[in-house]
């Protein structure tokens, strides 16, 4: 025990750790407030479309030497407002939008790959996360992406909440639906894009719907889910880190299966309080 | 009677695909009309034009009464009862929505909303169910809690897309009985999509016969006595109060 307490204070000790553990808490937060609306309108799999379009665009990016972030977050965005479109104007689904989308992205990422000479070390390292690869302006983008979700769900919760429940009302009552779905998708680019640095594009999008998710189970009022699943995701993300330092497992996929053991806790939270 | 709203030659078309052609009436204070028609007969796009959901090719629809929409226009969509069981949302939760309409940025409630909200659901008797959960509920009173949102806002015209499809025979009766009561005591107007012709006649005032163009819009005691509209099948309508 006292082991596993050295082990973690060291962990803290470490820049790279902090740096970790305050993005990926800032990143879990944000994701986990926008998935509440992106898993109820039954967009859940946005996440992970988004995030194949990243492993396109930061093949892009490694390939001609730029910045990842920079080239990611506006293509990553105006893919999901294409997303939107072909759903909306040219009827095609939201599930196989994304899927079109989806695997163009991946096809596209693979070839840049290929003509670049194969997966280097920095394509790799996106594709399952690496807390190693965070550097400071991920830090400063992740803060102004959580003011902006915080600051966007206490202005606009009301409508948020009616466009989530009932998109034809809400419309009918003059919200400007369209409006808000855009801005939601966007701010979901910018956190797949910052979250891929710590879980990696293959598992991104289980941050936006674990939380949500695991929260519906025990969650009565739409109140009670946005603080349920943000609690969940912060707690997730940094059990996770921490566990992927202590037993040198990947980052990503220990944030997952920490999210997978909360999303069961909660499920038979639900059994027993119902029975 | 006070007019509230005109449709005048109203035409929709989706493409090629003409959906409503000259539909022509006017809704008045206290009215109970029952739009009735065939599947595709243009029920529900005559509705959204109304609510300004979809364009319009030709026509206009003027409004008399009505000073705000989002205010004066209380709506019940066509919803399936067996929606989403885990949306967590409860019964003052949704019903609030109803007030969004009018308030400004950055449309926060308050006591007076509160208030509203609680004698709504006083008045269609599901207070008690103020803090269960939407999910939770049966498919009749998920029916009123939507109602109760389209009439928080104490609108004067009530539009309400086939409210009662989704229900069982017993329920559905008591939902006529209720939108009657609200017409009768409130002077609200209603605009009723039904496919159930029988309870529908019953209960309006007028009938809203659509086949793409308006058939027929009339008392409904004329209607019921006119020998034309006695075979109903040609409109795909229920015709068993006729039998």
């Amino acid at each position: 025990m006292i082991e596993v307490f050295d082990l973690v204070k060291e962990a803290f000790s470490y820049s790279f750790m902090q740096r970790a553990i305050i993005v990926g808490t800032l990143i879990a937060l944000s994701s986990a407030l926008l998935g509440i609306f992106l898993v109820l309108k039954k967009y859940s799999m946005i996440g992970d479309g988004l995030a194949h379009v990243s492993f396109a665009t930061v093949a892009i990016a490694v390939f001609l030497g730029a910045s990842p972030l920079l080239v990611s977050i506006p293509i990553v965005t105006v893919a999901s407002i294409f997303i939107m479109q072909l759903n909306e104007k040219a009827g095609i689904h939201g599930d196989a939008a994304i899927g079109l989308v989806s695997s163009f992205s991946v096809a596209l990422g693979v070839m840049i790959a290929s003509i670049a000479g194969g997966f280097n070390i920095d394509l790799f390292s996106y594709l399952f996360g690496s807390i190693l690869a965070i550097q400071e302006s991920d830090m400063y983008f992740s803060f102004a992406l959580a003011f902006v979700v915080i600051a966007l769900i206490i202005f606009f919760y009301n409508d948020l909440f009616a466009v989530t429940h009932d998109e034809e009302f809400a419309s009918v009552i003059g919200i400007k639906t369209k409006r808000m779905n855009y801005l939601i998708a966007t701010l979901t680019s910018i956190t797949i894009v910052l979250g891929i640095r710590v879980v990696g594009t293959l598992l991104i999008s289980s941050m936006i719907i674990f939380p949500t998710v695991t929260a519906l189970q025990v969650s009565r009022s739409f109140k009670s889910t946005i603080i349920i699943s943000s609690i969940v995701s912060i707690i997730s993300v940094t059990v996770g880190v921490i566990g992927s330092y202590i037993f040198n497992f990947p980052s990503g996929a220990t944030i997952v299966m920490v999210n997978a053991i909360m999303f069961v806790i909660f499920l038979a939270a639900k059994k027993i309080i119902r029975s | 009677m006070t007019k509230l709203l005109e449709v005048k030659n109203l035409s929709v078309s989706y493409g090629n695909n003409q959906v409503l052609k000259d539909v022509s009436f006017i809704i008045e204070n206290g009215d109970y009309i029952g739009l009735v028609g065939a599947n595709g007969s243009g029920k529900t796009t005559l509705i959204k034009a109304m609510l300004g959901l979809i364009p319009i090719t030709k026509g206009s629809i003027s409004q008399f009464g009505i000073i705000d929409k989002r205010q004066d226009i209380g709506y019940l969509p066509q919803v399936a009862v067996t929606g989403n069981t885990l949306f967590p949302a409860e019964v003052h939760e949704v019903v609030a929505v109803g007030l969004l309409g009018t308030k400004k940025f950055p449309k926060r409630f308050n006591k007076e909303d509160d208030n509203k909200v609680n004698m709504i659901l006083k008045k269609l008797a599901i207070y008690h169910l103020k803090h269960i959960k939407i999910g939770d509920l049966s498919g009749g009173q998920q029916q009123r809690v939507l109602l109760a949102r389209a009439m928080v806002s104490n609108p004067k015209l009530l539009i309400l897309d086939e409210p009662t499809s989704a229900l069982d025979p017993k329920v559905r009766s008591d939902f006529f009985g209720l939108i009657k009561s609200i017409n009768e005591k409130n002077n609200t107007s209603i605009l009723l999509v039904s496919h159930d012709l029988g309870s529908i006649m019953k209960c309006s005032k007028k009938i809203m016969l659509l086949d793409r163009e308006l058939i027929y819009f009339g008392s409904t005691e004329e209607f019921s006595m006119d020998e034309s509209f006695k075979e109903f099948d040609h409109f795909g309508i229920n015709s068993e109060v006729h039998s």
